[in-house]
């Protein structure tokens, strides 16, 4: 990936660093960094994870679902890269799905049969605590070189203290607030998709995909769009009613 | 479906029967705030339980005292437990400072004068279901330590499961820890508790919190683990509405 163009390089940091926006959403801005890190890594996927303020990691965000669900599984196993850069504080990099049942027994096998070959995990820091990971997932052997893991790390820095800086509030009282606020939504959105779910009598997977077309079509923010839903539903007549294209 | 959601909806519009609770109710929420006190170190910890439209007031305190302090954010119509509800998310003010000043001008000269200097609101909510706030208060400025928030947290989920038993039966003493477990299990993996949970909603045409209240009542009756009955929920091999065991038993 060293091959990355300095000018698009450089547009990803500044993006990266703007959290000083009116109405900053810590999950929007983390789907954001993962997209971004994906798309420096040919063919990679990302997923991130944050500590709650009980030290547990939380799944926060990922370039897809599969990628959510390894990452998921990582909490739940408590084996993988993830919880390893998070523990540790340093990046865990170039490792062989293949060769890592030893190193990762319930993760590596699984993220393998799900038809991955390698991962790289590096730590969220913020000064000197560690308050989350990202895991960059490849369908390839794609070894990251010295130069690769200092972007990819640098970019997960300056993520990193963006969040702190978020509304330039210094704060450390900030981010336990956006984080449990953000954990929050994530349980509404799961809501939400129940709600649709039965009332379009549809899998929760596809209800995810119609709260998710409405939140784009009407310009709106998913976690705005999910409290709607679960609140007061007749609000959104466009989603109240069952779309006949996704009935089982 | 249509008439169900508009039932939901005029049904979510009403308190609930008893807001502010009969006497059994309270001593489970005033002992979290007591344990809670003692744990953070705290001059006192209150309880309010809030609904979306409106209806408000001071469930349970640590002490007299506090109760009072609770009361005023109610009495003046700010502070940071209300916003901690509005926003749906901690409002952690480890400084009562100028900028707490200015946030809330009357709130903040009135629990500086009761000898409060830090005050840190918890909503107590899964999701959209929000119940009301936890507020714990310090008679010293200066931010809860990393452990202690863990601590506020836990607390939180104490409070949170006690309030949705509460409403159904006063679980056994043996349950209690149990439950808590189960709560806390739900909220590390438990999509498919979240996602069942707007299902019933939506099967039985209640409010998102009263769905929460029934799941836990089937679970419990059925002496079921509570991810177990989400999966079916959600798989559809189970439906609330199909099922006598789950209405109030």
């Amino acid at each position: 990936m060293s091959t990355v163009s300095a000018g698009r390089l450089a547009k990803i940091f500044v993006e990266v660093a703007d959290t000083m926006v009116d109405e900053f959403d810590l999950i929007e801005f983390l789907q954001m960094l993962g997209d971004r890190v994906a798309g420096l890594v040919d063919g990679a996927t990302v997923g991130l994870l944050l500590a709650d303020a009980k030290g547990r990691l939380q799944f926060m965000a990922a370039s897809d679902e599969t990628t959510k669900l390894l990452e998921m599984f990582q909490i739940q196993g408590s084996d993988g890269p993830c919880l390893d850069a998070f523990r540790g504080g340093a990046p865990v990099v170039n490792a062989d799905l293949r060769a890592a049942a030893a190193r990762w027994p319930r993760f590596a096998p699984v993220a393998a049969s799900v038809g991955f070959r390698s991962v790289h995990a590096f730590p969220l820091r913020l000064r000197k605590e560690v308050i989350g990971a990202m895991g960059v997932f490849g369908r390839q052997v794609d070894d990251f070189d010295d130069t690769d893991v200092q972007i990819v790390q640098a970019l997960a820095d300056v993520a990193a203290i963006g969040l702190l800086h978020e509304r330039a509030i210094r704060r450390s009282e900030a981010l336990t607030e956006q984080l449990q606020g953000a954990l929050n939504s994530r349980i509404v959105i799961e809501q939400a998709k129940g709600v649709i779910a039965e009332a379009h009598n549809v899998t929760v997977d596809v209800a995810f995909e119609l709260v998710r077309a409405y939140a784009r079509r009407s310009n709106r923010r998913l976690t705005d769009v999910a409290q709607l839903v679960v609140t007061d539903l007749p609000a959104l007549p466009d989603l109240a009613r069952p779309d006949e294209r996704f009935r089982r | 479906m249509d008439d169900e959601f508009a039932d939901g909806a005029q049904r979510a519009a009403t308190p609930p029967a008893q807001p502010l609770m009969a006497g059994d109710e309270v001593e489970p929420l005033r002992q979290v705030c007591a344990d809670a006190a003692h744990a953070l170190d705290a001059c006192g910890v209150g309880l309010s339980v809030m609904t979306t439209d409106g209806t408000h007031g001071m469930a349970a305190a640590s002490d007299p005292v506090t109760a009072r302090i609770e009361e005023l954010q109610f009495t003046f119509g700010e502070g940071p437990c209300i916003d901690a509800f509005t926003a749906s998310r901690p409002v952690l003010i480890s400084e009562l400072g100028p900028a707490a000043l200015r946030r809330w001008p009357v709130y903040t000269p009135a629990v500086t004068n009761a000898g409060i200097r830090a005050v840190f609101a918890f909503p107590l909510q899964v999701g959209a279901a929000r119940l009301g706030v936890l507020d714990v208060f310090r008679s010293r400025a200066g931010p809860l330590s990393r452990v202690e928030l863990g601590e506020a947290f836990t607390f939180v989920d104490r409070a949170v499961t006690t309030l949705l038993d509460g409403q159904e039966r006063t679980p056994a003493a043996s349950e209690g820890p149990n439950g808590l477990d189960r709560l806390d299990e739900a909220f590390n993996h438990g999509a498919e508790l979240f996602q069942a949970q707007g299902m019933v909603m939506v099967q039985l045409g209640i409010p998102i919190a009263e769905a929460l209240v029934r799941i836990r009542a089937y679970a419990y009756t059925e002496g079921r683990p509570l991810r177990e009955v989400a999966a079916d929920i959600v798989a559809r091999r189970l439906r609330l509405d199909h099922d006598r065991h789950g209405d109030g038993a």
